[in-house]
């Protein structure tokens, strides 16, 4: 089946999910965030390379964090931005996916950050774009979270250069967890070795051990000399519906602490996608401790969210 | 705006002056140019590859303080609708203040002067400079922007279909070809 | 009207037949197969050299979507797909607008498609009222009025008691039950099989314990009841198993499977393609391997469409947002044989499994109803005239439903009807 985030020639044009792009596709993406991240240091941090083009941030699914740092990222590529938070408007009157998607088209629209409750929206709307426009992902329901995944691949190679000798732990709510899903995919393309999924049985998804992970129910055995260290977010809506009986008792036994923290490699990194519930997944000591690089994260989610937009926008129609 | 073409030859003409003789030449002629100027402010700004390798050495040579500057223009080009993202050579390094500064910028070929457009817009991003003079080792011609060298080590005529590639051996020394594209 | 078909290859899986023969059809009925006794005038010679003449399949789900869903489809459009798919018998589930728990709706139903006088109507009515679970509709009223038996559509019951006492209450009549396995609380919100493939897509799971439990109460209820059971569209390998230890138990238990579980499995699903949004789920490979091997063993006794037509706005929205079902009434016959051509099942096996195998569970169900799914002398003459060997593009422009939507849109499928008779009538004709 062919690919539909790549054109013709091969190119990626959108980008909705890590899974099934090459390790050179990836390697690309890490290498032109290598690009933009100096930009940041300069006075004038713009370079025109997106002048004249259009970029819409459609939020079905509020978030504040990720809408901005895909607005900043556009900003600095001299792109005009557009900013739609349409759960409060039109498709709460009824108004279809595909039919918003239409009239936004016909504003001239050149790339669609679209982020959706639905797994596969991305999917849909990038079968009805026309050619010269583009999809990127800022998060479709469980399924992919594409630029997480692309800025935590970045920040791993940033402290620990090669990734063919790393063992990498995701640790929480993998079964609702999109970026947990792109991380794995992530992972394994760019050659982890070792991808652990550390987690209650009621919150990890069937199937796991076929995407190449290794599943651990102990999270005391699952960080034993893990180099990387990967929290994932645990909502508040699962400590009712029968999945988890109280952040406590999650905290005790899945949260990370300084005590936990000794058992993965001495020059462990902790990393987080944010934002981080402090006592509930991790402990502030560890959060704000040495081996964090969560603002790190941050930093280069920029440089790599204008990487991805650079390449998308700049694939042959 | 240009001072002496030390080399004038006509096109097709096979007997061309090595890479290190040209070198030389450029040497004296930035040499030159810069000798009004107050050797403080002065920086040498290449353009990579070629013009990256120049005023590394261009650098040395001279005796200038501190570092030289590296650009890479990958972000400022104008064909980005056409061709997409150009992959990166190395990320541009300008480890020194532009503003009120002289920049000399280097490059190996000045052709279309859409690099040297591209590169001058970047380095307004940095800060405004006192001033920009363009060195290049070699002018073949085929302008089509109003951008011209302050000096130039050789300028020689060639068609769409020539190429010229500098390179670098071990030693540090240039070498240069000529590529004669089919008549 | 006297008709004579000459010459085709008869396929009669009740009989085992399967042979070059002449079919003479008088007062809508079979009169003779082979030579007639007396010589005979037909008012129309049909040459039939090189199709199969068969009986008109007997499909046990297909929705037609009247009344109250007429945007999706409608009596007309959906019994002439029906016809153009060589069915001449189909069974009703109850899940119309409103519900088919009144008397006068299911009449109001039979009258219509009486007048249209095309495929033989067969609805199920409600097994409780407005399927919410709760209270037992007036069943006999509504055998009356013309059902075949009772059903719950894709509404399970959750009430165990009220389960129980629909059974005991259909058994005191001698009524049959039609009802789906599906556990309601682990199929809560569950858009695909649980497994590799939805984990990997980020979609809600339907785990298969949702099948083998539902299938566990229902047999332990109906032992101790005694009620006689349909299982409707069957979809794992589990599920399978249990329902063949149930019949060797001697259980009064027949069973169904949609087409599609017969050739898909859940990678079909792709970069979510909301045409493959199905209840059942597609499961993997190891359950389409068991259906067919339920089907050859007699497990499963029939395939049926289960045509639910959808329309455009109801699958152009994220895969888990979308209308469930497919098109299918068109592709039942074709499916069925491209089955037989993969598997190398003989003709008379394969298309057991669309006329007597589905024509056994309806009579078990009501006996009452005329014959159907045989060709024997003295049955209604429902027959179809199909050329095996030709092939058919499913597209927009070959489908008759109006309904596009089917997982099989795109591809070419083997078989395609030339003729469907009904009741003696040439129904529908090929290119007319």
């Amino acid at each position: 089946m062919l690919n539909p985030q790549l054109n013709r020639h091969g190119e990626l044009t959108h980008l909705i999910t890590t899974e099934g792009l090459s390790r050179q596709i990836l390697t690309h993406i890490l290498d032109t965030a290598n690009t933009f991240v100096p930009l940041a240091q300069r006075d004038v941090k713009k370079v025109p390379l997106l002048r004249g083009k259009s970029v819409f941030n459609l939020f079905f699914e509020n978030s504040t964090r990720t809408r901005t740092t895909f607005e900043i990222a556009a900003t600095r590529l001299s792109a005009d931005v557009f900013n739609l938070n349409i759960s409060a408007s039109s498709a709460s009157k009824g108004e279809t996916l595909l039919d918003t998607i239409a009239n936004l088209a016909a504003m001239q629209a050149d790339i669609f950050v679209v982020r959706h409750e639905a797994s596969g929206a991305p999917f849909l709307i990038a079968r009805h774009v026309a050619p010269h426009i583009h999809v990127i992902n800022a998060g479709d329901g469980r399924h992919a979270h594409p630029t997480q995944a692309l800025l935590d691949m970045y920040t791993i190679r940033h402290f620990k250069k090669d990734f063919t000798n790393l063992r990498v732990a995701v640790v929480g709510d993998i079964l609702h967890s999109r970026v947990a899903r792109s991380n794995i995919h992530a992972l394994t393309t760019l050659g982890v070795p070792e991808v652990r999924a550390i987690a209650p049985l009621t919150l990890l998804p069937s199937g796991l051990e076929q995407m190449g992970v290794r599943v651990f129910s102990d999270m005391r055995e699952g960080l034993k000399d893990v180099d990387v260290i990967i929290m994932l977010r645990l909502q508040n809506e699962r400590m009712r519906g029968a999945l988890l009986p109280s952040a406590h008792e999650y905290f005790k036994h899945y949260g990370l602490t300084q005590e936990k923290l000794v058992l993965a490699k001495p020059d462990v990194i902790v990393m987080h996608p944010g934002p981080m519930n402090r006592g509930v997944e991790i402990d502030s000591a560890v959060a704000d401790g040495p081996h964090a690089v969560i603002l790190d994260q941050v930093n280069f989610g920029i440089a790599v969210r204008m990487a991805v937009m650079s390449i998308v926008a700049g694939a042959s129609a | 705006m240009t001072s002496k073409q030390p080399s004038h030859q006509p096109s097709h003409q096979p007997d061309l002056p090595t890479g290190e003789q040209l070198y030389e030449t450029l040497l004296a002629g930035v040499h030159a140019l810069i000798a009004p100027l107050e050797r403080q402010s002065v920086h040498l700004v290449g353009i990579h590859s070629g013009g990256a390798w120049l005023a590394q050495r261009l650098h040395q040579d001279l005796g200038l303080s501190g570092s030289c500057g590296l650009l890479d223009i990958s972000l400022y080009r104008d064909d980005f609708d056409r061709i997409g993202l150009h992959t990166q050579v190395m990320p541009t390094q300008i480890d020194f203040p532009v503003a009120s500064q002289h920049l000399i910028v280097v490059d190996d070929v000045l052709y279309t002067g859409r690099t040297i457009r591209a590169a001058m817009n970047e380095l307004f991003d940095h800060g405004r400079p006192a001033s920009i003079k363009l060195v290049v080792l070699i002018d073949r011609g085929g302008r089509q922007l109003p951008i011209d060298a302050d000096f130039a080590a050789l300028t020689i005529n060639l068609t769409k279909k020539d190429n010229f590639v500098l390179q670098k051996t071990e030693t540090g020394a240039f070498t240069l070809h000529l590529e004669y594209g089919n008549a | 009207m006297k008709l004579h078909i000459k010459g085709a290859r008869l396929i009669d899986p009740s009989q085992g037949l399967d042979r070059v023969t002449d079919v003479w059809v008088v007062g809508g009925r079979i009169a003779t197969i082979g030579q007639p006794d007396k010589p005979f005038e037909a008012d129309r010679v049909i040459e039939a050299k090189g199709l199969v003449v068969m009986p008109g399949l007997v499909d046990l789900a297909a929705r037609l979507r009247e009344p109250g869903f007429e945007h999706r489809a409608t009596l007309e459009s959906e019994m002439r797909a029906a016809l153009a798919g060589g069915v001449t018998s189909l069974v009703l589930p109850p899940d119309t607008d409103p519900v088919l728990d009144e008397p006068g709706l299911v009449e109001m139903l039979k009258h219509r498609a009486r007048q249209l006088n095309q495929v033989n109507l067969y609805p199920l009515g409600a097994m409780t009222v407005g399927l919410k679970g709760e209270i037992l509709t007036e069943m006999a009223e509504l055998t009356e009025a013309g059902c075949v038996g009772f059903a719950q559509a894709d509404h399970p019951v959750t009430d165990t008691n009220v389960l129980l006492r629909a059974m005991q209450y259909a058994r005191s009549f001698g009524y049959t039950l039609w009802l789906r396995a599906q556990d309601a609380w682990l199929a809560k919100n569950g858009v695909a099989a649980s497994g590799a493939y939805a984990s990997r897509l980020g979609l809600s799971g339907v785990p298969v314990q949702a099948e083998t439990i539902a299938l566990q109460t229902l047999f332990e209820l109906q032992r101790s009841v005694g009620v006689s059971l349909h299982i409707c569209r069957i979809s794992s390998a589990a599920g399978v198993a249990l329902l063949r230890q149930a019949k060797l138990e001697g259980l009064p238990v027949t069973c169904d499977v949609s087409m599609n579980n017969v050739h898909l499995t859940d990678i079909d699903i792709g970069f979510y393609d909301s045409n493959y949004r199905l209840d059942p789920p597609l499961r993997g490979q190891r359950d389409r391997d068991a259906i067919r091997a339920g089907l050859l063993d007699g497990t499963i006794d029939a395939i049926c469409s289960d045509h639910s037509p959808v329309d455009d706005d109801g699958k152009q929205v994220p895969f888990a947002e979308a209308e469930v079902g497919a098109t299918g009434l068109e592709l039942l016959l074709s499916l069925t044989l491209k089955w037989a051509e993969q598997d190398r099942v003989p003709l008379v096996d394969a298309l057991a499994r669309v006329t007597d195998g589905p024509a056994k569970v309806l009579t078990n169900s009501m006996p009452a109803i005329p014959s159907c799914g045989r060709l024997v002398v003295g049955a209604p003459a429902d027959l179809c005239l199909v050329n095996i060997d030709d092939h058919w593009l499913v597209d927009r422009h070959s489908l008759l439903s109006q309904s596009q939507h089917t997982p099989f849109i795109g591809t070419e499928l083997p078989g395609r009807v030339n003729m469907t008779i009904v009741r003696g009538r040439v129904a529908w004709e090929q290119g007319v």
